[in-house]
């Protein structure tokens, strides 16, 4: 059924085809460069430096202190200064701040008695990552002189920060990325490399061979297979490089996970490739299946906060169980035994789509 | 070699090919003519297991179409309508492809090539990507990938719709050669030239075949007779004409006009002449012999009728 000559004959052809398309070539190293360097330093969630007013309407040494202690926290940089409760709120409302600090007339009063909030934080809330940013502040110590240093009182918790002391995004994200990119290259490229071949009017010709429908399958995914792990090399390289982002598990479990997670988004685009009739509509399918990969599988937000029928959509995904075997891999040192139930959804995954493919995949026109 | 039982296939509601029946014999040319959408297409598809048949069946080469298209697959030959090689690979490339394709290798491989590249005049072109060849040369190319493994059947679609006229003559020259050395072709086509020079030929319109035989016999046993008209009033000559049931066809070739007389009247020339000269035309009539155009229109002419293409 599946003859070697054959095989590597259209192998041979996808890299003729690959070496030849600059487009694609470009795009196999384009992609994955723009996007780390796009998103490593773009996307973080650790917010600094919010834009803020302050209404001080207290006007003391103690309110002044408060605020250069405000500023030095990095949190909030006080752009404006205004006279009114009522001026933070319109600013709020022009979005030219995200924070309104209201330092109210007696705020040295307020801050002897304990119970009582001494400062108002006006919020623009509706984004949910500012808001938890600006809470934190109400954590902050203040400590002032005409009040006796205090014994710092016994925390219920203590926080230890494992795996990213820093607490840098681009660690979190650049794994992730390696999933992302993955996705969107590689469903990409194989639902089109068939489609293309049925809209060129090669298939008619091809399924008038000898070749068998595995041997084309598996002759058209295999280069990508190679261009897959060359994209997981340089976003690794890159992620190093730029962000220093750590592989604390063993490269092999990396290359191990990517080549699964690879077959089977190869596995998806065979698929798709065998339901859409033009390379149009191959894009589209893969979009449809791209969004919800990267807002449900974790990579940008916690999974923690979904509705179950999200996390059910999400365990269908196999960017999600990647986002997971790749972060375990890479940041917390696992390997894959311990992350045998990811392991076995991407396998799985493949053996369904790439199944799926070569049964629907016909030699014939009808 | 090629054997079509009640061969019938439909899309939705579309009879493409109605219960066709046909017998090919071996080492000829043979083809199928008839208008577009006739079913020409869909015929050869079915006769090679790449489209399922609605009913009936067919027996290729000696295997059982379509349960045993596969093993079919490796004595034939295909070429689709369409330039379905690969423009972004050279020629040689293209060649190659196909011959591992078809499980030629070593020594065989490369002698097979440099025979079809000799054969099919490609030697030139060798590092030419196909996007670049010419109508012709794409065509020769095409043939050439067809009859690398030597088929014993081979199924040409519309191969030369493409090509101007010389090429043309090129390539059924080359179509003959391959039926010296014991190939069967079987090759749709809408060119009367092109139908007169197969073997045996199949008359297709709207999925029924409505004759078939070699090209002579066709013309000798056409069910009328035809006579020219010279005048100087064709437009006329045509309403007059039309007005007679007897008068199956009239077909203006400049100042002359080909007119197809029913076989039931027996003195065709004196029947047109007298509608004419009644008329007050004057008209040089005279009977010649039928074409194979002829014959196609005789044969199509009750669909054609029936489309408004009269």
């Amino acid at each position: 059924m599946l003859a070697l000559q054959r095989l590597l004959a259209i192998l041979y052809k996808e890299v003729l085809h690959l070496g030849r398309d600059r487009l694609t070539f470009g795009m196999i190293f384009g992609i994955p460069m723009m996007q780390i360097i796009l998103f490593g330093y773009a996307i973080n969630t650790d917010v600094r430096e919010l834009r803020a007013a302050v209404a001080d309407q207290a006007g003391t040494e103690l309110s002044r202190q408060l605020q250069s202690e405000l500023e030095a926290s990095q949190v909030l940089r006080i752009g404006l200064r205004v006279a009114a409760g009522s001026d933070l709120q319109r600013l709020l409302d022009e979005g030219q701040i995200d924070v309104g600090v209201l330092i109210p007339p007696d705020f040295g009063h307020r801050l002897q008695q304990d119970g009582r909030p001494a400062v108002q934080l006006l919020v623009d809330g509706s984004d949910p990552i500012i808001l938890s940013t600006a809470r934190s502040l109400t954590a902050m110590p203040f400590e002032y002189d005409t009040r006796p240093r205090q014994e710092p009182e016994t925390r219920l918790f203590e926080v230890r920060n494992f795996y990213n002391p820093e607490r840098r995004s681009s660690v979190f994200v650049v794994p992730g990325l390696i999933g992302v990119i993955l996705t969107m290259t590689m469903v990409m490229f194989t639902a089109v490399a068939v489609v293309r071949e049925r809209e060129g009017g090669n298939l008619e010709l091809l399924i008038n061979t000898p070749v068998s429908s595995l041997e084309l399958m598996v002759g058209k995914i295999v280069p990508y297979v190679l261009i897959g792990l060359i994209q997981v090399t340089l976003i690794v390289l890159l992620g190093a490089l730029l962000f220093h982002v750590p592989v604390n598990g063993t490269l092999a479990d990396v290359y191990l996970a990517s080549l699964l997670f690879i077959a089977s988004n190869l596995g998806l685009g065979l698929m798709i490739s065998t339901l859409v009739g033009t390379q149009f509509q191959a894009i589209q399918l893969t979009f449809f299946f791209f969004l919800p990969s990267i807002l449900l599988s974790g990579f940008m937000f916690p999974f923690d906060g979904m509705p179950q029928v999200a996390r059910w959509i999400a365990e269908g995904l196999p960017l999600t169980h990647f986002v997971r075997l790749i972060r375990g891999i890479m940041l917390r040192g696992a390997d894959l035994a311990q992350l045998w139930p990811e392991v076995l959804a991407l396998l799985g995954f493949f053996l369904l789509t790439m199944g799926a493919a070569v049964l629907r995949f016909h030699k014939r026109l009808d | 070699m090629i054997e079509a039982r009640d061969l019938t296939r439909r899309f939705g509601d579309l009879v493409a090919v109605n219960r066709l029946n046909l017998q090919v014999p071996r080492g000829q040319v043979y083809g199928f003519l008839g208008p577009n959408g006739s079913g020409k297409s869909t015929t050869i598809r079915l006769l090679c297991g790449l489209l399922l048949p609605s009913e009936g069946s067919a027996r290729v080469l000696g295997h059982e179409v379509p349960a045993e298209a596969e093993l079919l697959k490796r004595k034939i030959g295909y070429m689709t309508q369409r330039f379905s090689l690969y423009g972004d690979m050279r020629v040689i490339e293209n060649l190659r492809f196909i011959a591992r394709i078809y499980g030629l290798s070593g020594s065989r491989l490369r002698t097979r090539i440099d025979q079809v590249m000799q054969q099919f005049r490609l030697e030139p072109l060798e590092r030419q990507f196909a996007r670049e060849l010419s109508g012709g040369q794409r065509q020769r190319l095409a043939l050439a990938a067809a009859t690398l493994h030597q088929p014993e059947l081979l199924l040409l679609d519309e191969p030369t719709s493409a090509v101007d006229p010389q090429t043309r003559r090129d390539f059924w020259d080359a179509l003959f050669a391959l039926v010296e050395d014991g190939t069967t072709i079987l090759v749709s086509t809408h060119y009367m030239d092109e139908a007169e020079r197969c073997h045996r030929l199949a008359i297709l319109d709207q999925g029924v075949l409505v004759a078939d035989g070699a090209p002579v016999e066709l013309m000798a046993s056409i069910d009328c007779r035809v006579v020219t008209v010279e005048s100087e009033r064709p437009r006329q000559v045509q309403q007059l004409l039309s007005a007679d049931s007897r008068i199956l066809s009239i077909t203006q070739l400049g100042s002359r006009q080909r007119v197809l007389v029913s076989r039931a009247v027996t003195e065709p020339v004196e029947r047109v002449e007298s509608a004419l000269t009644g008329a007050g035309i004057n008209a040089d009539c005279r009977e010649v012999e039928p074409s194979l155009e002829d014959v196609f229109v005789v044969v199509t002419r009750h669909s054609a009728a029936g489309r408004g293409e009269g």
